[in-house]
């Protein structure tokens, strides 16, 4: 780890004005970037503690829920409109890691994680264009069971390793930012993209612009959600797969779905194929599986992770026959 | 710049990249809290801060500043093992005793947790107020935990028992 | 040497000396027969207040006045040489005390190989730092000493190093086709008896299966970690060690001193399982340690232990049976390849299952190891049996169900009556016993015998049985040293180890029943080199070792304490087998009214303390019967149909062991080498990278390991029969556990789904 200046920053503005610095970075709990650190991966030179910004977590007159960035992962879990009205995002938190990470980690370091592809990790012996750009990938033909399915590229085929996100993406969330430009809004499926030419950008945040809020929308169905997760073991593991899922479903028929995968690619994967092919369609395991079909048809194995092709989709199936079966 | 430990006021080191659990071991000589990955994957490096437990190792000190941590050896008074304490010997819930004093300041940590009503990847209703403290939940709840010795029954055994006698 | 040559070796002198009690030709230790001591009551560990509170200190945990803090950096090429290493950075790093390079790294010899010799301790026998010469990915290349471990870390980030390579075996396939006959413990791992491949064509009922299984980490909790300082020519080592002695030993080795010169010290160890040996990190610390002139602690970091420290190979093992009808085996054929480091002698011997679990008309065992550049690869909890009974185990219940036949059954028809490769008798075994009682209390009744036959919503339900199998080993060299005080305590030191084995405990309860005293009356004290004995904490061979070497002292401290005592003692003429101990007292065997104190006694003799120090009697316990633990392992699962996904959801061992001593810390035991079990069976595999040689999974998020979650109550119990054979009737208990698991899960999986699966870990894509 290299040295580094640390401050607290006593607001939003504050945290911009420290953070527009050269080679600063943002602390939320400090579970991933302390990590990253450590292995030399980061190396910022000042560290802008945003844990003392909003946390605040807002029901709000339109029904959205308004969730400050530096909201504990634990908190979120444990509000009780989070736990009634989206219970599939309540169920990805504590989905994810320990007790112990989730009372660090905050809504905007969740957000931000990076991958955990090992080859990203071995900082000294392979190679990664996520580290060096133009380097080259050592994944693509080494140890690959954890990595994308779909929307990779031919420099990278990592994953976004977050389950609270996979629940975001499924919510359509919106992302209040701001930086030195001023605050801006965007869709929570916006954040994060694909990793194209250049997987070392993973983010659509502009340098120095900080996370200060995620807003839920309201979206009365998801009171009937869930969020299952796939895994090498039976806690303390990320996702193979993931899958968060509510939907609506009117005398039969679905009248709305929202469905987001983890574990398959290199963000959040909001289905929207599947959401498009199922809405007005009886809602019956046929056609669930004929959507994750759809959904799943440009998927791409690489050597050891096609099985999680079969998986997504059997996991998707059984996720809304589960949900359907509650709602009959 | 000072932090609490175990009811003393320290201050907290000129270099900021000393973690928290290295502020314990190298600069306090407080080596009951244990260093098994340095990365967030074991638990044996937990610790209480106000109360909630944490991974000391991910936390650099600087980042708690001003506040109240509780180390395992925070948990004996005077001496005087803590009931968990006694009741990790009495079901032999160790073995090597490394992963231990993060076993049980986590144990602690959970069990707020559990009494204040959070709920866990266990839990079946999550509108639900209180926790029922089943196997599943205890298991679930302890699994940032690990143990390479295996003492995993003992250590259920010994957090139910503790668990039994605050209710 | 292997441990049998050893014995041989000393046998012939040893055979015309008189045979100590429970020795062949002997009568059992007397212990056995004794109902009324410690011996078989649950105690507590006596560390457990210490373990609890934080002030157990461990290696890495003993200030020394003017420490420096350790980082060391590894290669990333499996072979080849160095370069250039440009160190400069790193040396005008803030806090830099020496940057420590083959350049100006002292003159060492390579540590002397484990079991090459009696106290050899070294992981390989590599150079250690001495040229630009790379022998595997992760080879320690440089090691910086700073005033802070932050510091230190942070220059060594900033060394750079090239490299020339040259051309590498990293692919386990390219090294089959060099293969060498494996040998282990000085013997080839061979074994022909009749036509097997005749006696399998000819079978009417056969199974001929391939069976895998990956490397693996001990992934003990405690990373590994030493605290060294010299005084003048004296090396003082604060290390995490199964074997002080042979540490110590091996590091005189390396350095060229004096045994006595170099003194090791292991209170506590946080795990070892095999791993905690003499690796480049003590040797590399105590070298930089010299050159900086101050006293040095390291503590490698996860990854670093991954890239130092090896683990358990992987195999490849090919299991046909051949059978009658009637199930009874007319051959028995395990034979494979195993993946070897080029510097270490360590061919998973996976064929000694097989050598003694059940009669056949024909054997053909044999490993084979391929040579690679990787790590040296070395000894994991129960080395040969974890992954040899998976293979085997898993073929019988393969044979069993062609046969239509219960599994349970299959086994009980070929149970040997004598050792059925060797032909000596069996000390002690009473596997069918335990099959039958275990089947009882587990419920095997209820098992389906159609797999896939028994469904819960998503969930399909199995149950699964294998044998567990481990040999009894006792190594020669052990010896204690006694010292009753005249307050009527007693102290034993030994250099042996505390793991969380339980041994402190254990041989205290079993000291304190020798010698007729309380618990209280009793220390036992270990871990250091400076005390008698060479005892390794390894083949689940510590607890004889010490009940041999206490056996022995204790006879001493008697004879010289009648002695003494004189002809006033009520005991006058008695000798050290006629009497024993019992609440404080010695007292006439056969007359226990016929006593006097041990406070009395030493008053009498009008000395503060009597020492008495002896050799354990070589062992040829092992040479005259064939002494192995054995368990029953049942396991029920649940596959989740829709995802692959396995939970245990019970577990039985029912294990065969002798008699046990702590029933407390014995269960803990078997309870922890099945959890292992379980991580070999559903998840655990170091990802070697077939390009580069290198280890992709160095960490303990990557690397799985059961958490709570993955554990279900585990049901463990024994037939508590003492083996007359062994001191104190009692086997090891800390391997047995692990072996026979992995086959149990395999089987359970088969009956609950139908899909055989022969290549560990069975991860849930295996099941899709
Ligand atoms: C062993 C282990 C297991 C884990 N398992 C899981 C799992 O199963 N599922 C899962 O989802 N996660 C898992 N995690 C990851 C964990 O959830 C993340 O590390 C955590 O959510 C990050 O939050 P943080 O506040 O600690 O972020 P930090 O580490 O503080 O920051 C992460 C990144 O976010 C940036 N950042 C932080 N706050 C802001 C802000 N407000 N605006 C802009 N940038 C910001 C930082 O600069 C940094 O780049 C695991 C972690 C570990 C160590
Ligand atoms: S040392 Fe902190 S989690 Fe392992
Ligand atoms: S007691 Fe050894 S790791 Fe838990």
């Amino acid at each position: 780890m290299n040295s580094f200046t640390y401050a607290r920053a006593v607001d939003s503005a504050d945290a911009v004005r420290q953070g527009a610095a050269v080679n600063a970075k943002y602390l939320g709990g400090g579970t991933n970037l302390v990590d990253l650190m450590r292995e030399t991966l980061e190396r910022p030179s000042a560290l802008v503690d945003v844990t003392g910004l909003s946390s605040a977590i807002t029901e709000r007159e339109d029904g959205s829920i308004l969730i400050g960035a530096a909201a504990k992962n634990t908190a979120v879990a444990e509000n009780k409109a989070v736990r009634t009205r989206y219970p599939l995002l309540a169920r990805a938190i504590l989905a994810g890691a320990s007790g112990q990470i989730r009372n660090m980690a905050t809504v905007g370091g969740n957000l931000l994680q990076r991958t955990r592809c090992p080859y990203f990790y071995d900082d000294e012996g392979s190679r990664c264009n996520k580290r060096v750009p133009g380097q080259g990938c050592d994944a693509i033909q080494g140890f690959n069971r954890i990595h994308a399915i779909l929307g990779a590229s031919s420099a990278c085929v990592a994953t976004h390793p977050s389950d609270m996100c996979v629940a975001l993406a499924a919510l359509g969330a919106l992302v209040h930012i701001t930086g030195s430009d001023g605050q801006r809004t965007i869709d929570f499926a916006e954040l994060h993209v694909l990793p194209g030419e250049n997987p070392e950008v993973e983010t659509t945040l502009r340098p120095g612009e900080l996370i200060i809020a995620v807003e839920i929308p309201a979206l009365p169905f998801a009171r009937h959600s869930v969020y299952r997760k796939v895994r090498d073991r039976a806690s303390y593991a990320f996702a193979l797969i993931s899958v968060a899922a509510a939907i609506e479903i009117d005398s039969g028929v679905v009248k709305d779905v929202r469905l987001a995968l983890g574990g398959v690619a290199h963000k959040p994967w909001r289905a929207l194929k599947l959401e498009a092919a199922l809405t007005g369609q009886p809602a019956t395991d046929e056609n669930f599986r004929a959507a994750a079909d759809q959904e799943l048809a440009d998927a791409k194995p690489l050597t050891h992770n096609g099985f999680k092709i079969e998986l997504a989709k059997r996991t998707i199936v059984a996720v809304l026959a589960e949900l359907a079966g509650d709602l009959s | 710049m000072s932090i609490n430990v175990n009811g003393s006021s320290i201050d907290l080191p000129s270099d900021t990249r000393v973690s928290l659990l290295d502020l314990l071991r190298d600069h306090l000589d407080m080596v009951g809290t244990k260093k098994g990955c340095n990365q967030g994957a074991c638990g044996a490096c937990t610790v209480l801060v106000d109360g909630e437990r944490i991974l000391s190792c991910l936390a650099l000190a600087v980042q708690y500043e001003g506040r109240s941590v509780t180390t395992i050896e925070g948990l004996s008074t005077e001496g005087m093992l803590h009931p968990i304490q006694r009741a990790f010997i009495e079901h032999d819930g160790f073995q090597c005793g490394y992963c231990t004093p993060g076993q049980i300041c986590s144990a602690v940590g959970m069990l707020g947790e559990v009494k204040r009503g959070l709920p866990s990847n266990v839990t079946g209703d999550l509108a639900g107020g209180s926790i029922t403290l089943t196997r599943d939940e205890l298991c679930e709840r302890m699994s940032g935990n690990l143990c390479r010795c295996g003492a995993y029954n003992g250590i259920v055994d010994a957090i139910t028992e503790f668990a039994e006698t605050i209710k | 040497m292997s441990i049998k040559d050893a014995a041989q070796a000393v046998m012939k002198k040893a055979v015309q000396a008189a045979p100590d009690g429970w020795m062949p030709g002997g009568t059992p230790d007397p212990l056995i027969r004794q109902k009324h001591g410690l011996i078989g009551k649950p105690v507590s560990r006596l560390d457990g207040p210490q373990k609890v509170s934080g002030t157990a200190r461990f290696a890495a945990e003993f200030p020394m006045e003017n420490m420096v803090y350790a980082a060391l950096k590894y290669s990333t090429v499996a072979k080849g040489r160095i370069k250039e290493l440009d160190s400069a950075a790193a040396e005008a790093a803030p806090g830099v005390v020496l940057v420590m390079t083959y350049r100006n790294a002292p003159r060492m010899k390579p540590a002397p190989l484990f079991m090459s010799s009696d106290k050899a301790a070294g992981g390989d026998d590599l150079p250690i730092m001495q040229d630009e010469e790379i022998h595997w990915n992760g080879q320690p290349i440089s090691l910086v000493l700073a005033e802070a471990q932050e510091q230190a870390d942070y220059a060594k980030s900033l060394i750079r190093v090239t490299y020339e390579t040259e051309p590498s075996v990293t692919v386990f396939e390219d090294a089959k086709a060099n293969a060498e006959q494996g040998v282990f413990q000085g013997q080839p791992l061979l074994l022909e008896i009749g036509d097997a491949e005749a006696s399998l064509a000819a079978a009417p009922h056969k199974v001929d299966v391939v069976y895998r299984t990956p490397r693996h980490s001990h992934n003990a909790i405690e990373l590994h970690a030493a605290t060294v300082g010299w005084d003048g020519d004296n090396l003082r080592v604060h290390d995490a060690s199964q074997g002080v002695a042979h540490g110590a030993w091996s590091l005189a080795q390396v350095f060229g001193l004096e045994e006595a010169q170099v003194h090791v010290t292991s209170p506590y160890v946080g795990g070892g399982f095999g791993s905690k040996a003499l690796w480049q990190h003590q040797i590399l610390a105590a070298a930089a340690s010299k050159v900086a002139g101050r006293p040095v602690r390291i503590m490698l970091s996860r990854e670093g232990v991954y890239r130092i420290v090896g683990g358990r190979t992987l195999t490849e093992q090919r299991v046909a049976i051949g059978a009658q009808a009637d199930g009874s085996f007319d051959a028995l054929i395990q034979t494979g390849m195993v993946a070897m480091g080029r510097h270490n002698n360590m061919p998973e011997p996976f064929i000694l299952p097989a050598m003694s679990a059940y009669k056949s008309g024909s054997f053909k065992l044999a490993v084979e190891a391929a040579k690679m550049d990787m790590l040296a690869n070395t000894f994991m909890r129960a080395p040969g049996e974890a992954v040899g009974t998976f293979a085997l185990e898993s073929a019988v219940d393969e044979l069993a169900e062609s046969l239509g036949m219960d599994p349970i059954e299959l086994r009980i028809r070929n149970e040997p009556e004598k050792d059925p490769t060797s032909g000596v008798p069996f000390s002690s075994r009473h596997i069918v016993e335990a099959y039958k009682a275990g089947a009882e209390r587990f419920g095997w009744a209820a098992r389906k015998a159609k797999p896939g036959t028994h469904r819960e919503g998503e969930w399909l339900l199995g149950m699964g049985c294998a044998t567990a199998t481990y040999p009894y080993y006792r190594m020669p060299g052990g010896a204690a040293r006694i010292t009753l005080t005249k307050d009527g305590r007693a102290t034993v030191e030994i250099a042996a180890h505390e793991m969380g084995m339980g041994t402190a405990t254990t041989q205290t309860m079993v000291t304190a029943d020798r010698l007729g005293l309380g618990m209280e009356c009793v220390t036992v004290n270990y871990g250091d080199s400076h005390f008698p004995g060479v005892v390794l904490a390894g083949g689940s061979q510590q607890t004889a070792s010490i009940g041999a070497s206490v056996i022995a002292a204790h006879r001493e401290l008697i004879t010289e304490l009648l002695k003494l005592a004189g002809k006033d003692s009520p005991l006058a003429g008695l000798d050290a087998d006629e009497v024993t101990g019992r609440d404080g007292y010695l007292c006439k065997a056969d007359e226990l009214g016929r006593r006097e104190s041990y406070v009395s006694m030493m008053a009498r003799i009008g000395r503060d303390e009597i020492t008495a120090e002896a050799t354990a009697p070589p062992p040829l316990e092992f040479t005259h019967w064939s002494m192995h633990s054995h368990g029953a392992m049942f396991c029920e699962v649940r596959v989740n149909a829709v995802t692959g996904e396995t939970r245990v959801t019970r577990f039985l061992g029912y294990f065969d062991c002798g008699r046990i001593l702590n029933p407390k810390t014995a269960a803990s035991q078997f309870r922890g080498g099945i959890i292992m079990g379980l991580g070999l069976a559903l998840m655990e595999e170091t990802q070697f990278d077939e390009r580069n040689g290198r280890v992709m999974n160095p960490s303990l998020a990557e690397y799985h390991v059961p958490v709570q979650m993955d554990v279900p109550e585990i049901d463990v119990i024994w037939t508590d029969i003492p083996d007359a054979h062994a001191p104190m009737g009692a086997h090891g208990v800390g391997e047995i556990g692990i072996t026979g698991v992995g086959a149990a899960v395999a089987n359970a999986i088969f009956n609950a789904t139908g899909k055989r699966v022969r290549d560990l870990p069975i991860t849930l894509d295996k099941m899709m």
